[in-house]
């Protein structure tokens, strides 16, 4: 026994034999086995065992002949009266969703309610689900038992409360809508009436948490500081509070609000007295917290999680690289923190466990924010939120602990000791996740989509999405999270960086204050010689973290002296660890990416891929969760079977977001139903595809050439899906197929070459292509608005003037209408083409007849390889052509078409298709005009934004069966030939963020800029409406006063809408010019003054609460842009509903006039389809009954 | 010689007869080096902006790893463990427990924050040497004093970095610990390095009489305000306490004198006659590297004291404690290092999450009757923590001083204070 490696072998065998805590051969899991067993057996009886478990296992251990407990129990009896491990006494919970996608709550609770449904359901309760947003995982009818996409008001969901009787509610799946909801329920006494307990947080811990004032004496009680403060619920306390804390600048929070809305950094007076208002507005308490500026303080994040044993772990810490002042959502973020000692970090930890005890979040996770002075560590707590977060979804992909999925199993009893790691499988989840990586966040953002406002970052969060990216070393990762952004970089630095031009002061300008594009202006500083120092003077940006991106600098100054052929393999390999991508290192040596990339892997450099694991290697992984590195040993271990690579939708954006990722997810699904083992490439830690078991590998990569060539090379999958994850991987497709053409690389399973499955690159790249789809349109006698293509401004304005104005221009390429216009004359047409087509120099300009007053048609069909095409669905809009379809609200099946003109859209999709050998899915746009002519604008050879929507209206899943074509099945085989028009009526309505967005204009136009959507559903189609418009936060109000201001493009339809409101019972005021033109068609009107008339005019009717709905039209020209721009934005501060076009506001009326007439039912997803769920259900009333 | 094969064995066959266990084989030629930036080559237009390749790390599996040096630099061997903590790798380097071996950080970003005077566990840097993924090329936090390779240079450590620390870790885990050498000396050959790590091994050497104190002192100081956690519970009374320096981490130390304790701290060899002269109210065991088994002469001493006086073991203590009472203790495959394992605490059912720095475990089997097991590790089911109320001896496998890692189990003090009041009580 002389050699260690013997001994230590020997002695592991012989110890997990001998253990007595385990099972013979199960290394772990006989706590939970055992506490499996024992709520198996209490299954059966209500009454449980009022004696804690630990004892019970303590007892059962005797039981085996332990004799070594029997010494000292009295401080363990003492200890806890409470149940512990799986509550039998409830059976039926409901979880809140978080709504549809807005700014501050994004997919990341898509992924957390999917979470928290499958596990849930896994431990045989019956799961109901409310969430009005379609485009989500988790209102799959097979994710919950019911499931209710309907308006999430308390109103409405007491409604559910009568009718479904659960048990228990959980409310911190849903981000800050559920928990406000469940505040809501609970205070109302619905909660109590129906007898239904709150799980995962109670009302308190949610108040203490969420209320300024209970939230700083709670922190009082315990010896936390937390910064000087007042909270004001007036104007005149919140000055008070100012002067008593007595500098600028000062931090402006609302309470109980998402993303920080209406709060804000204060540097002066007036600043702070409007920020105050826009506070004390968006509260829904009234209520703000004034706090003195930690600017430039450290700013990190704890993740913890409780479980009802009061056992607390931490699963992560970030730290942020941007310093306090900029919300963390919108911060670049870093997992794990790196400049602590341990003794700080500990401090940190002690704190955050005596903060989730002190709130009382008894079981679930938390997120604590603290503020860290860098002079002397002085630490002050900034706020905890006691739910599941943007940050934990960060956390749980940035460590592989899945804390919704933990936080929906403790919410029902567990303790964390009882649920084994889903990683590892063999160690227990109460442990502290270790990572031996570094993971960095950047969020993106959507400035370009609001012109008015202004890109600065401050308390308020703004970004639409973030990606996420894992490396060995913070440069690695850092430059992978860069190049996932899809802003165009590809890595940090090496590029033409905008800000290498600017003025110094305009540069220290832009460090000074943050905005989205700092980290390219610490690039140009550092570029142009600005020392770490000074640098850091400006920005406050950590040190460390400036060290760490000049060495980035120093390598690229390195490469830019070299040429690529006199790089070596050491110097590959040294700039690859660093993360620079081929493309950049093409740039430093004027080279292409493609020589790189030859010459790279001619040195054998390549990359290796690292799994996450939660645990820094120390145990064996159970799951493939991976992530690129340039080191030597690679863990990805492909195997040979038939497998199919899935590339995701990137960060979210506006026009690129959940949608795109439920299809994918979808897809996954489908293809291992379908026997394929199925790899998700993505780089967005909120979605519901990167998490760990969606598909049966998982990569967290960038999405681009190189990256994807890299795991084509080592997956050598059967197939590649590019269909499904928006623009982001369309745009990959072409370059993928060359390098498939070029190398004809192998599919690992052994059935011939790697494919891209589906339309072919070509066929995408002939429907994006205008002259080559002309061609094919001319060819199959498909009408389109007349227009051109303009490669010069002298081609435009020729073209404009064949064809006439108004006229749509947009640069070909185009992803949610970006830099897409309507312009109604050559001055404008001029200013476009100098200020907007710089967006793609390379792709010339498309110029089209603007059809008006013609409605927009959406359809979504799928073909498959054998050529039958089948409609999914074809949806009405309700707003005219010329408003992006993604911001419209449409109806499914359409209600004023005729059905002429249908057969007539239904033959050209199905031309078009077969044309264009689709497989899979095909959307399409169509305008048909007042005469009933039809034009196709558009058509997409791949998933749409709508097919989650139709595929929840028709109660089939598109995605699915769209998988499952490419595979080569037909439509006949999945047994869907026929186009689905279900009786009831289906309605998406956007959702907007433009409260967000201060100075930015409210109109909807072609360029899109909704974040989310709704759903909804009901046999009457203004019903549905009218659900869809308070799903979506327009509550329509049933009387009151109408404010009608028109342009002349949309004074023809004035009357009618005055009579449809006078109908329901509204009173009517209007500006002088509509109601001159009312007066003239004798309709009763009172007039108001318009803002530049003088007062009392119509703001001050709005600010004193006499007008419940306005109508406001534009045509954008010079007076309108003064008044009415204020107006709206003075209607959005004020939760007035506001319409901005003529369809819409018909619309609302009929929607009115229905909702006075009628009660709003609740009705769940799963009743509107199929007999056999039917008996489901009336076996569910019973099951309800006994309660 | 008959049992399992390890990977590594099956490998390098002939080289195994080599193996002449228990010579404690240090070939160190250290010396100070510049830090790691001076390493650069100055041929071309421009530097390259990185350190070349300059040391070895042969592991007696044969696996050779290129990396680059900081701190001291020779010749040096020692057994590889790896730590998962994420941080605190000041308080790794100066915890005398890890006397001849060498610790791979899985945390692969260290040395940023510097190193400092507050956080230093012991007076010295006992360790073979430290291997890390990336060696930080500044510092950022207000306590910082000095950077890590400063440090180690001055302390005649070495240190490598630029290695897949991952990969090194998956063969620990898969073949458990493994002996290593560290090397920048070019002159020898990867041959040369790889017999040097088969002929030397750390099963049965006494490693505690290098890092033990030499003399009995006092000790006063209690954890600072700054740091100070837990302020609930603090006694009037004051404890006499005599704790054996196996190595002992200071901030035990700084716990008990927090705990209202004064100690008496004494070297290894101390007698236990002397000891029990003293009268203490009750007598501390402390963590020490290496073999338990290597240091016959304290177990006696352990025997001879318990039962007489509350004694309290921590780590090495603990097993040492375990031996006295007659159980056994065995090489665990690759022991636990890091910060984040839970443990059950059977006694309240709370799971504390723990740091742990240890090779060997005692075999609970082992330990007669009425020995309590009272804190078990549920990663692996191994005896975390015994209790011997007849004997007023309590003793916990890891570290509830922490420093580093979590303050979970730091009541256990309390419960050492509460055993010897209710002994003062009886007395």
């Amino acid at each position: 026994m002389s050699h260690s490696v013997h001994q230590c072998n020997n002695a592991l065998c012989k110890f997990i034999q001998t253990n007595r805590y385990l099972p013979a051969a199960r290394p772990f899991p006989l706590h939970f086995q055992q506490r499996r067993l024992a709520s198996k057996r209490n299954g059966k009886s209500i009454h449980y065992s009022s004696r804690p478990l630990i004892l019970n296992s303590a007892k059962s251990q005797n039981e085996r002949g332990d004799v070594k407990n029997s010494g000292n129990l009295s401080n363990g009896g003492a200890f806890s009266t409470q149940n512990l491990g799986k509550r039998t006494d409830i059976k039926k919970i409901l979880i809140l969703g978080a709504g549809p996608i807005v700014i501050g709550q994004a997919c990341e609770f898509d992924y957390s309610g999917t979470q928290a449904c499958k596990a849930l359901r896994e431990e045989g309760y019956e799961v109901i689900l409310i969430n009005s947003n379609p485009a989500t995982i988790m209102t799959d009818p097979e994710m919950a038992d019911r499931t209710y996409i309907e308006p999430m008001t308390p109103e409405l969901v007491e409604q559910v409360l009568e009718k479904e009787r659960p048990d228990a509610l959980l409310p911190t799946m849903g981000g800050q809508t559920a928990l406000n909801l469940a505040v809501a329920l609970a205070e109302s006494g619905a909660l109590e009436k129906y007898g239904v307990e709150l799980i995962g947080a109670k009302l308190d811990a949610i108040k203490k948490a969420e209320d300024r004032d209970l939230f700083k004496q709670a922190m009082k009680n315990i010896g936390l500081k937390t910064p000087p403060s007042g909270i004001g619920t007036t104007l005149e306390e919140c000055i008070e509070i100012a002067n008593s804390i007595g500098e600028f600048p000062l931090i402006i929070r609302p309470a109980f609000t998402l993303g920080g809305t209406g709060g804000g950094i204060a540097y002066n007076r007036e600043e702070f007295e409007a920020i105050c208002k826009s506070g004390l507005a968006a509260s829904v308490t009234s209520q703000v917290l004034v706090e003195k500026s930690l600017l430039g303080w450290k700013e990190y994040e704890l993740e913890v999680m409780r479980d009802l044993a009061d056992n607390v772990v931490i699963i992560c810490s970030i730290e942020n690289i941007d310093p306090m002042g900029v919300h963390t959502g919108d911060s670049i973020t870093v997992a794990p923190a790196q400049t602590l000692t341990d003794k700080e970090y500990q401090r940190l930890r002690d704190y955050s466990i005596a903060i989730i005890r002190e709130i009382g979040v008894e079981c679930g996770g938390s997120n604590v924010q603290f503020a860290v002075n860098p002079e002397d560590g002085e630490v002050m707590v900034i706020e905890m939120n006691p739910r599941v977060s943007r940050s934990s979804a960060l956390a749980s992909k940035a460590t592989g602990f899945p804390i919704a999925k933990m936080a929906a199993k403790l919410s029902v009893g567990y303790s964390l000791d009882q649920i084994p790691n889903d990683i590892t499988k063999k160690t227990p989840a109460s442990f502290e996740p270790s990572i031996d990586y570094v993971v960095t966040k950047i969020p993106r953002f959507a400035f370009e989509k609001f012109p008015g406002s202004e890109p600065i970052l401050t308390t308020q969060m703004k970004s639409v999405g973030e990606s996420m990216a894992v490396g060995r070393t913070f440069q690695e990762s850092f430059q992978k999270a860069v190049r996932s952004l899809e802003c165009g970089y590809s890595g940090w630095g090496c590029a033409k960086v905008k800000e290498l031009d600017w003025d110094w002061e305009q540069l220290k300008y832009s460090l000074r204050v943050p905005s989205p594009d700092r980290m390219h202006s610490i690039y140009a500083a550092m570029k142009r010689g600005m020392k770490v120092d000074d640098i850091h003077e400006l920005s406050y940006v950590d040190k460390w973290f400036l060290t760490q991106l000049k060495e980035l600098v120093d390598v690229e100054q390195y490469l830019f002296a070299w040429n690529l052929s006199q790089l070596t393999k050491d110097d590959f390999w040294e700039v690859k660890r660093r993360g620079f991508s081929d493309k950049q290192i093409a740039f430093a040596t004027k080279s292409t990416e493609k020589e790189v990339r030859s010459k790279r892997l001619s040195l054998g450099v390549k990359p290796v891929y690292k799994r996450v694991d939660t645990c820094a290697a120390e145990f064996e992984a159970d799951t493939p969760y991976m992530y690129s590195s340039y080191e030597f040993e690679c863990e990805s271990a492909p195997t040979n079977r038939k497998k199919v690579l899935i590339l995701g939708g990137g960060p979210n954006r506006i026009g690129q977001g959940i949608e795109f990722d439920y299809c994918c997810c979808h897809t996954s699904f489908a293809l291992q139903d379908a026997g394929y083992e199925t790899i998700m490439m993505n780089s967005n830690p909120e979605t519901v595809s990167t998490d760990y078991d969606t598909s049966d590998r998982l990569y967290f990569e960038p999405l681009t050439v190189e990256d994807v060539l890299n795991i084509i090379d080592l997956e050598g999958p059967d197939g590649i899906i590019v269909q499904f994850g928006g623009q982001t991987p369309l745009k990959l497709s072409l370059p993928i197929q060359q390098y498939l053409d070029e190398w004809k690389p192998k599919c690992r399973s052994g059935s011939g070459l790697v494919r891209i499955w589906g339309t072919s690159p070509d066929s995408i790249d002939a429907a994006e292509d205008r002259e080559r789809f002309n061609a094919i349109l001319t060819e199959l006698q498909i009408e389109q608005p007349k227009g051109g293509i303009a490669k010069s401004e002298k081609d435009a304005l020729a073209i404009a003037a064949d064809i006439g104005y108004p006229v749509v221009v947009r640069p070909s390429y185009v992803l949610g209408g970006r830099a897409m216009e309507i312009v109604y004359s050559d001055e404008k047409l001029v200013t476009y083409l100098e200020t907007a087509v710089e967006v793609d120099p390379e792709r010339p300009v498309l110029i089209d007849k603007y059809l008006s007053d013609a409605i927009e048609i959406d359809i979504d069909a799928l073909a498959d390889s054998h050529g039958n095409v089948v409609i999914g669905g074809i949806m009405e809009h309700i707003e005219q052509a010329g408003v992006h379809s993604g911001d419209s609200a449409c109806m499914l099946p359409t209600k004023t078409v005729s059905s002429s003109c249908l057969e007539t859209i239904r033959s050209w999709t199905t031309k078009l298709a077969k044309r264009l050998n689709v497989c899979g899915l095909m959307n399409c746009q169509y305008a048909i005009t007042a005469s009933g002519d039809v034009f196709l604008l558009e058509a997409n050879p791949r998933a749409s934004r709508t097919v989650p929507f139709v595929s929840k209206a028709i109660g089939h899943p598109l995605a699915k069966y769209a998988a499952l074509v490419m595979s080569g099945k037909s439509l006949h085989d999945l047994q869907f030939t026929k186009e689905v028009i279900p009786a009831h009526v289906s309605v998406k309505e956007a959702v907007l963020p433009f409260e967000k967005f201060q100075g930015a204009d409210v109109l909807l136009g072609p360029e899109m800029r909704s974040t989310g959507e709704v759903m909804g559903i009901h046999s009457e189609s203004s019903i549905a409406f009218a659900k869809a418009q308070i799903a979506a936060g327009q509550k329509p109000p049933l009387s009151g006063t109408l404010f009608l201001s028109l342009n002349d493009l949309t004074k023809p339809h004035l009357a009618s809408i005055a009579r449809a409101f006078l109908g329901v019972g509204f009173r009517l005021i209007a500006t002088s010019g509509t109601a001159h033109v009312l007066e003239l068609e004798g309709l009763p009107v009172e007039r108001v003054l318009k803002m530049h008339e003088g007062r009392p005019h119509a703001g001050d009717m709005i600010a004193n609460g006499q007008i419940q709905m306005m109508v406001v039209t534009s045509s954008g020209d010079q007076l309108d842009q003064i008044d009415g721009r204020k107006l709206r934005r003075m209607a959005l501060a004020y939760k007035i509903p506001i319409i901005t076009t003529v369809a819409g506001a018909l619309a609302t009326a009929e929607a009115i006039r229905s909702l006075k007439s009628s009660k709003i039912e609740m009705t769940a997803l799963q009743d509107y389809f199929s007999s056999e769920k039917a008996t489901k259900s009336t076996k569910t009333l019973q099951s309800v009954s006994y309660t | 010689m008959n049992c399992a094969l390890g990977m590594a064995v099956t490998q390098f066959p002939p080289c195994f007869t080599l193996n002449t266990p228990k010579v404690r084989l240090f070939t160190v030629n250290c010396q100070s080096v510049s830090p790691a930036a001076s390493g650069m080559s100055s041929t071309g237009l421009v530097e390259k902006p990185w350190k070349v390749s300059d040391a070895r790390l042969v592991l007696e599996d044969g696996s050779v790893w290129r990396a680059k040096s900081f701190g001291a630099s020779g010749t040096q061997v020692g057994e590889v463990v790896f730590n998962t903590s994420l941080t605190g790798y000041q308080e790794i380097l100066t915890d005398p427990s890890y006397a001849g071996q060498f610790v791979l950080m899985t945390n692969p970003h260290i040395g940023n924050t510097g190193v400092n005077f507050d956080d230093e566990e012991s007076k010295q840097c006992f360790l073979a040497g430290l291997v890390i993924r990336s060696l930080s090329i500044s510092t950022s936090n207000w306590r910082c004093t000095e950077t890590l390779g400063e440090y180690l240079a001055s302390r005649n450590i070495m240190g490598i970095y630029d290695v897949d620390t991952r990969a090194i870790t998956r063969r620990l885990r898969e073949d458990g610990s493994l002996i290593g050498v560290l090397s920048t000396e070019e002159s020898k050959t990867d041959d040369e390095l790889l017999k040097v790590s088969r002929t030397w091994d750390i099963v049965g050497v006494d490693l505690i009489s290098g890092v033990t104190c030499k003399a009995p002192y006092e000790w006063v100081d209690r954890t600072g305000s700054e740091w100070e956690f837990n302020l609930n519970g603090r006694n009037e009374e004051t404890f006499q306490v005599v704790a054996y320096d196996f190595g002992i981490k200071h901030n035990i130390l700084r716990r008990l004198a927090s705990y209202g304790c004064k100690i008496t701290v004494v070297p290894s060899t101390w007698p236990a006659s002397e000891t029990l002269k003293m009268k203490p109210d009750g007598v501390l065991f402390s963590n020490g590297p290496g073999d338990p088994s290597a240091v016959p002469y304290a177990v006696e001493a352990v025997k001879e004291i318990i039962g007489k006086v509350p004694v309290f073991g921590i780590c090495m203590g603990h097993q040492l404690l375990g031996q006295a009472l007659g159980g056994k203790t065995f090489k665990m495959k690759f022991g636990h290092h890091g910060g984040n394992h839970p443990v059950r605490n059977i006694r309240n059912g709370r799971v504390e999450i723990s740091a742990q720095n240890h090779n060997y475990a005692v075999d609970p089997e082992s330990l007669p009757e009425g020995v309590e097991v009272t804190h078990v590790n549920l990663n692996d089911g191994s005896c975390a923590g015994l209790a011997f109320p007849q004997q007023k001896l309590m003793s916990l496998q890891y570290h509830p001083e922490a420093s580093p890692g979590p303050h979970d189990s730091d009541l256990v003090f309390g419960e050492f204070i509460e055993l010897m009041k209710q002994e003062r009580q009886r007395t």
